[in-house]
């Protein structure tokens, strides 16, 4: 009977359900975190570098999207794209592409609010050297993130972080269909509503230990950046 | 090293990951309910039916209400459920072209071995039900306008019982999938009505047990429907009738018939009845 | 270059009703007490500093040719990243060709003899090291007008020695250095001639031999004694 076999069997054996489930899970987690961070990095350096009436408004709404609760993103996401709402033609509702969508709406946020802070403090300490050395607004953005790189991989940390975690966004908008939009998380409400807790713990501890695992390869190489590049 | 040409080869690998999984195109969505999902019936014929055909079926499993809305929506291109009154308003309305009966099942009373309410081994659901109002007896529904959520307020009424205005603080309405609901009784000692199929594959049973089956009255019946696509144009109509086709041709009927757990027979085929 | 300036810090006047002319040749020395002005005077010159009134003109011409000033901040700030790279990004800044860029770092490391920590992150230098990769960055600029804000404060006599040696060379080839300090032996060997400021005010500017020998405020007879001027 399957479900007395424990998860971890099923990663020791190898099993290809499970590997698939845990491939679609990081592809999509890691996806959304690399389209937010391409989105938030840039706008988070330019709301630090930036001045303007609102912007305290903006920073404000910002940081309290961090906490955007995922269903109703996940809602907001399904009514855009079901076949009977504004981008149904484009066909992506319970595909993969939809969870990458739902995600990086969640985790831009986060890495746009934590890219501002990071921005901004690192502003205060280079801003009369860029002055002095005639440095360009694009060029002084430019500058700011690259210097600050391995303090931003705290903010893609956070953010995957959350990816990795969440699962009431992307239920609604992959609808958990085994061997395509089944990850980790929605395994894991799966057999917890089959009542099979064991697998669904085992599940659990799986994610935990992957998500320890991206982290600390992702501190090493902060760590190793720091040491070259200071 | 992070670089410009890393960060491009990412956002290139980041896209070409996820690319493929539109490629293959020969599948179709089907909008089903927890019941056929976590009873693992999809998980023995769907595999039958893709050796057969090539092609791929995507299952949603959602409460029936949800699952009718999601082909309403025209984000399904078939719906397997089990409500036929709702089924038949669903093709009334245009929303579904054709309502094909496939299969029964039968609900079972389920509730903890102490039988607070009395009830173990009737006969008569109606008999039952009124027996655990009358005991203040715990009840867990599903409240979640599924098919088994409607057949539960069915039986009420069947039963004279009104059970909007006369449950108390023992009828308990979680508002959640089946699943949930065997949870919420099982750490409750609470009595629910359960589709036998999810049940028998439900491990975390602790004090539960059947209290009352067999009553004609708790058969299920499920319908499988394509959706119209005159009112969605993305409906992958022929892939979907070759599923619908094969559900219900001796070839389906006895890949059904043949799932069982522990032994025991889920699902009762009768695609041949015209009245189911 | 003429520096008319009042610089007010809310109500308070932190540079007040200052009117000084830097004229080519050898370096103009900025000497007063902690809080006297010399950095805000430095910064102002820099174009760094709005003033609140009066104005910086560069031979008749308002504002002109900002590109060739170049700074030295009392505390530079490093970039994140080696030394070298710090004098590249400047190179850079500056306009200098790519190609050129590679033997200028090298140059210029020499010169404020840093060449061994070339690929050292700037950062994990010493105070003194630090201070002599920002004068590094700062000649990188190729500046026609060099203003250094205490740039021997934190080092030791050899590197102060060989400071000395890079304005002095660096002013034999024409460029205006004007400099503060609080070491008034390295304005006797530096300085053409000296500002004496105190309190945002002007006291004394004249030629260096003239300023030692005979002082013409009492507050400069006192500050050459070494009695604190408060
Ligand atoms: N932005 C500011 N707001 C208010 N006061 C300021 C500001 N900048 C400088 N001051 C004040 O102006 C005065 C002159 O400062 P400045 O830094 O020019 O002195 P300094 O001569 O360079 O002193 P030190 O020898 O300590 O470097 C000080 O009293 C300082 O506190
Ligand atoms: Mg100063």
């Amino acid at each position: 009977m399957p479900g007395d076999v424990s998860a971890f069997d099923l990663v020791l054996s190898g099993d290809p359900g499970l590997y698939a489930i845990v491939r679609l899970s990081l592809l999509v987690s890691l996806s959304a975190v690399l389209f937010a961070a391409l989105i938030g990095v840039p706008a988070g350096a330019l709301l630090a570098l930036t001045r303007f009436r609102g912007r305290e408004a903006v920073i404000v709404v910002l940081n309290a999207m961090m906490g955007l609760p995922p269903v109703v993103v996940g809602l907001a996401i399904f009514l855009l794209l079901s076949r009977s709402g504004p981008l149904g033609s484009w066909g992506l509702l319970f595909t993969p592409q939809a969870m990458v969508i739902a995600q990086t709406v969640l985790v831009a946020p986060i890495i746009a609010a934590l890219t501002r802070q990071t921005i901004e403090d690192l502003w205060v300490e280079y801003r009369e050297e860029l002055a002095a050395m005639n440095i360009g607004p694009a060029r002084r953005v430019a500058t700011l993130v690259w210097d600050a790189r391995f303090s931003l991989v705290t903010a893609l940390l956070a953010g995957f972080g959350r990816a990795a975690a969440e699962v009431g966004a992307i239920i609604v908008v992959g609808g958990n269909i085994e061997g395509f939009t089944r990850t980790m998380t929605t395994a894991i409400a799966l057999e917890t509503s089959k009542g099979d807790l064991p697998l669904a713990i085992g599940l659990g501890i799986v994610l935990i230990s992957i998500v320890i695992l991206i982290n600390a390869l992702a501190w090493g190489a902060r760590r190793a950046g720091e040491r070259y590049a200071g | 090293m992070l670089n410009r040409r890393s960060l491009i080869a990412a956002v290139a690998l980041g896209l070409a990951a996820i690319a493929p999984a539109t490629a293959q195109e020969k599948s179709i969505v089907v909008s089903s309910t927890t019941s056929t999902q976590d009873s693992g019936l999809f998980g023995h014929i769907l595999p039958l039916f893709k050796a057969k055909t090539g092609i791929e079926v995507k299952v949603l499993s959602q409460g029936t209400g949800q699952a009718l809305d999601t082909g309403r929506r025209g984000d399904a291109d078939v719906v397997f459920v089990h409500a036929k009154a709702q089924e038949e308003k669903f093709v009334a309305d245009g929303f579904g072209v054709k309502r094909f009966p496939v299969m029964y099942n039968d609900f079972v009373l389920i509730g903890p071995k102490s039988d607070p309410a009395g009830i173990k081994g009737m006969k008569d659901v109606g008999a039952a039900l009124k027996q655990i109002m009358a005991k203040q007896a715990s009840f867990i529904s599903r409240g979640d306008k599924s098919g088994t959520h409607s057949a539960e307020l069915n039986l009420w009424k069947a039963a004279g019982i009104d059970i909007e205005k006369d449950k108390g603080a023992w009828y308990k309405s979680i508002g959640q999938g089946m699943g949930a609901a065997l949870n919420t009784a099982s750490a409750g000692n609470a009595y629910v009505l359960a589709d036998r199929a999810t049940w028998i594959s439900f491990k975390n049973r602790g004090d539960l047990a059947i209290a009352v089956e067999g009553d004609k009255r708790l058969f299920n019946q499920y319908g499988v429907m394509l959706v119209n696509p005159a009112k969605h144009a993305n409906v992958k109509k022929d892939y979907g009738q070759a599923f619908i086709d094969w559900l219900v041709s001796d070839e389906g009927q006895k890949a059904i018939a043949s799932y069982k757990i522990n032994g025991e027979q889920l699902f009762y085929t009768n695609a041949k009845d015209p009245s189911a | 270059m003429l520096v008319e300036a009042r610089i007010l810090a809310g109500e308070v006047a932190i540079l007040d009703g200052l009117s000084l002319t830097f004229s080519a040749g050898p370096p103009t020395v900025l000497i007063g007490p902690n809080g006297a002005g010399k950095t805000t005077l430095l910064r102002a010159a820099m174009g760094l500093l709005p003033l609140t009134s009066g104005r910086v003109t560069w031979g008749g011409r308002e504002q002109a040719a900002p590109d060739r000033r170049a700074i030295l901040f009392q505390r530079p700030a490093m970039l994140r990243r080696s030394a070298a790279g710090n004098v590249r990004y400047a190179l850079a800044a500056a306009g200098v060709p790519r190609a050129q860029r590679a033997a200028r770092i090298e140059e210029l490391l020499a010169l404020v003899g840093l060449e061994k920590f070339a690929a050292r992150p700037a950062r994990r230098l010493s105070g003194g090291e630090q201070q002599r990769l920002a004068l590094a960055r700062a000649l990188a600029r190729n500046p026609a007008l060099l203003l250094l804000d205490e740039p021997a404060a934190s080092l030791d006599p050899a590197a102060t020695k060989a400071i000395e040696d890079i304005v002095r060379a660096v002013a034999a080839r024409g460029v205006k250095v004007v400099m503060s300090t609080h070491d008034l032996g390295q304005a006797k060997r530096l300085a053409g001639d000296v500002v004496l400021l105190h309190r945002g005010r002007l006291l004394e500017h004249t030629p260096a031999a003239q300023f030692f020998a005979q002082p013409r405020t009492q507050e400069a007879r006192k500050f050459i004694a070494g009695e604190l001027l408060v």
